[in-house]
């Protein structure tokens, strides 16, 4: 999104940028080609938008309100196991597990967020790496639960609306992840577009003037942080569901710093940009999955230094300057 | 009764040395520029990199090797200082963690590469070997090494910033940056230095913790989370901030291990949590 310019008042200014455009249409009909195109890789593209759905709640925090997380997968993690464990102790409706995944992650955002609200800078990036490490600790050591390192085993997912069973192909698995995504994606969307999601920018631009001119600071960034936790907690339950196990690594480091990878490769502070960062890292890894992963290493790597160095907006944000500098010269 | 909790005490302490000399660096870095920097113990895995090739293949004793892992690290650090961290001191936390963690994922890829992903040997002379007794407590000679080099080296850097005209200048920039270019200090030239001379402890520090805890291409990342711990909790840009947190650290995690080993790591992170929920600027600092 271009810098706002000043219209006459700023209903009118948030329900311009609340239009649809013809291009995201255009990005969620293209969402469906997998089904026709792609049947062999439906497996991958439900885990990219389940990784989509992921990097979107991060995005809501890192992009709209410049919270740097490295400890965003306890959330995912928390939503993940909550849903194995429901569904191993005999309850697997997909969709009930979804919505309690939420509410259990959201709980666990909410109080951690009474931690978060209150610091910056190095303290804070310290602070969601501490708490995700002790998470995954917790998960680690609470083998009885969580089955520690060997994974949660024994899940018995029933079938969606108890009529779509989950298929070896992905096909349930990718409908359900779409459609879930989509769901989610509207309600972000509205969310930034609303006085509120205006009111966090304002929080990443100017930490201090925003408290000056009347605003919570920290009960908005409360707010958003409980509202990214439990979309990150139904993106680990919708993997849990669709995998059939939890292992470890849904809580672990790695899974933070992938995303944060993958978001910033996208673009962060773009609704899109988390979706695009997963489509892109997914499928390269996909492609490049012969090779060891410490080699996979050296090339994010390297993508890491040079997004950073030569396009700080992310894919999307060089897109868009790109697109304005045609526009321009036209 | 007391024998082994003096053992335990005394194997934390060395251990705390170790990640003193790992991330007093890093400290000083931090509290200079404010540049997170994510890829210091990348530097650690250089230095201890160098130690074992100039020992397998060159057959160098283990001293000779430690100057030159030395002076390797903070000669690496400087190349990537001018070349990349230079052009990021101005921007966001973010995309200065995004670089360094960059960095520290090329360097396992460049280790796993050049190295293969098992654990280096190396052997360190006889005389450090084995353990002497004193008053019934067993201490290991290395160990003991461990803390006489870290405690010449806490002298050497403490009166170094206290009593020489450069202290001085990484003082005044550390307290002030404006002020300190106001009064003509060269702060950039000044940060390259103390960048480079961190870098090098990292280094010499990496070369010293093979024998301890073992030395293999992921490094930079298992040790990472530990030297952010000691400067976070420490406070950014004290020395002794950082000896008394390294200490702390280090204790924690040895009788962790030894008492209550189910719980892993989680008594350091809460440890941490806790340190920085109570004093958000760590134990000993003072921004």
């Amino acid at each position: 999104m271009s810098i706002a310019t000043p219209t006459q008042n700023p209903q009118s200014y948030l329900a311009a940028q609340e239009r649809w455009r013809p291009v995201e249409i255009v990005f969620w009909l293209a969402a469906l080609l997998p089904f026709v195109l792609f049947p062999d890789y439906l497996t991958l593209a439900s885990q990219i938008a389940i990784t989509g759905l992921f990097a979107l709640s991060l995005d809501l925090i890192l992009g709209y309100a410049g919270i740097v997380s490295l400890g965003h997968a306890a959330f995912f993690g928390i939503g993940a196991y909550t849903a194995g464990v429901l569904t191993k102790y005999g309850w697997g409706e997909p969709i009930t597990g979804l919505l309690i995944s939420a509410a259990v992650a959201a709980l666990a955002g909410y109080l951690s967020s009474l931690v978060i609200a209150r610091f910056r800078h190095l303290a804070l990036i310290m602070i969601t790496l501490g708490l995700g490490l002790l998470l995954h600790e917790i998960a680690n050591s609470a083998h009885w639960l969580t089955g520690g390192s060997d994974g949660l085993q024994g899940m018995q997912v029933w079938p969606l609306l108890g009529m779509f069973k989950f298929d070896l192909y992905g096909y349930t698995a990718y409908t359900y992840s779409l459609i879930v995504l989509l769901i989610v994606f509207v309600m972000a969307r509205r969310l930034i577009h609303s006085p509120f999601g205006l009111a966090l920018r304002g929080i990443r631009e100017n930490w201090t003037r925003m408290p000056a001119i009347g605003a919570n600071r920290q009960a908005h960034i409360r707010k958003i942080y409980t509202i990214a936790a439990a979309m990150a907690g139904v993106a680990g339950a919708l993997l849990a569901q669709t995998v059939g196990t939890v292992s470890l690594e849904a809580i672990s480091f790695g899974r933070s710093a992938d995303v944060l990878v993958m978001l910033v490769l996208g673009g962060a502070g773009r609704l899109y940009g988390g979706i695009v960062g997963a489509m892109i890292f997914m499928i390269a890894r996909d492609q490049f999955s012969g090779i060891a992963p410490q080699y996979w290493y050296f090339w994010i790597g390297l993508l890491l230094i040079a997004v950073v160095m030569l396009l700080p907006n992310g894919v999307l944000g060089g897109l868009s300057a790109l697109i304005n500098r045609w526009r321009s010269r036209s | 009764m007391i024998a082994p909790i003096a053992g335990v005490l005394f194997d934390g302490i060395a251990y705390g040395m170790l990640l003193f000399l790992l991330s007093v660096g890093l400290s000083v870095t931090l509290g200079l520029m404010n540049f997170v920097n994510l890829a210091h113990c990348a530097f650690a895995m250089l230095g201890g990199y160098v130690t074992v090739t100039l020992m397998n293949s060159y057959g160098w004793p283990f001293f000779a090797t430690l100057p030159v892992a030395f002076v390797a690290a903070g000669a690496a650090s400087v190349v990537l200082e001018r070349t990349l961290y230079r052009r990021l001191y101005r921007a966001s936390d973010l995309d200065q963690v995004l670089l360094t963690i960059g960095i520290v994922f090329v360097s396992v890829a460049v280790a796993a590469y050049l190295y293969g992903t098992t654990v280096q040997p190396i052997s360190v002379p006889d005389y450090l070997r084995g353990s002497i007794s004193v008053l019934g407590v067993n201490l290991a000679r290395y160990r003991l090494f461990l803390v006489l080099v870290a405690a010449v080296i806490t002298v050497v850097l403490i009166y170094g910033v206290e009593h020489t005209r450069f202290g001085a200048q990484v003082r005044a920039a550390v307290d002030n940056q404006r002020m300190a270019r106001g009064l003509g200090i060269n702060v950039d030239w000044t940060f390259a230095v103390a960048f480079a001379l961190g870098s090098g402890l990292a280094g010499l520090g990496g070369a010293l913790a093979i024998e301890i805890v073992g030395l293999d291409p992921y490094f930079g990342f298992t040790y990472l989370i530990f030297v952010l711990i000691v400067v976070s909790v420490g406070g950014l840009g004290s020395i002794g901030g950082s000896l008394a947190a390294a200490i702390l650290i280090g204790i924690a995690d040895i009788t962790g291990k030894y008492y209550l080993p189910d719980l892993g790591a989680f008594l350091i992170y809460l440890v941490m949590v806790g340190v920085l929920m109570w004093r958000p600027t760590g134990l000993f600092g003072r921004r």
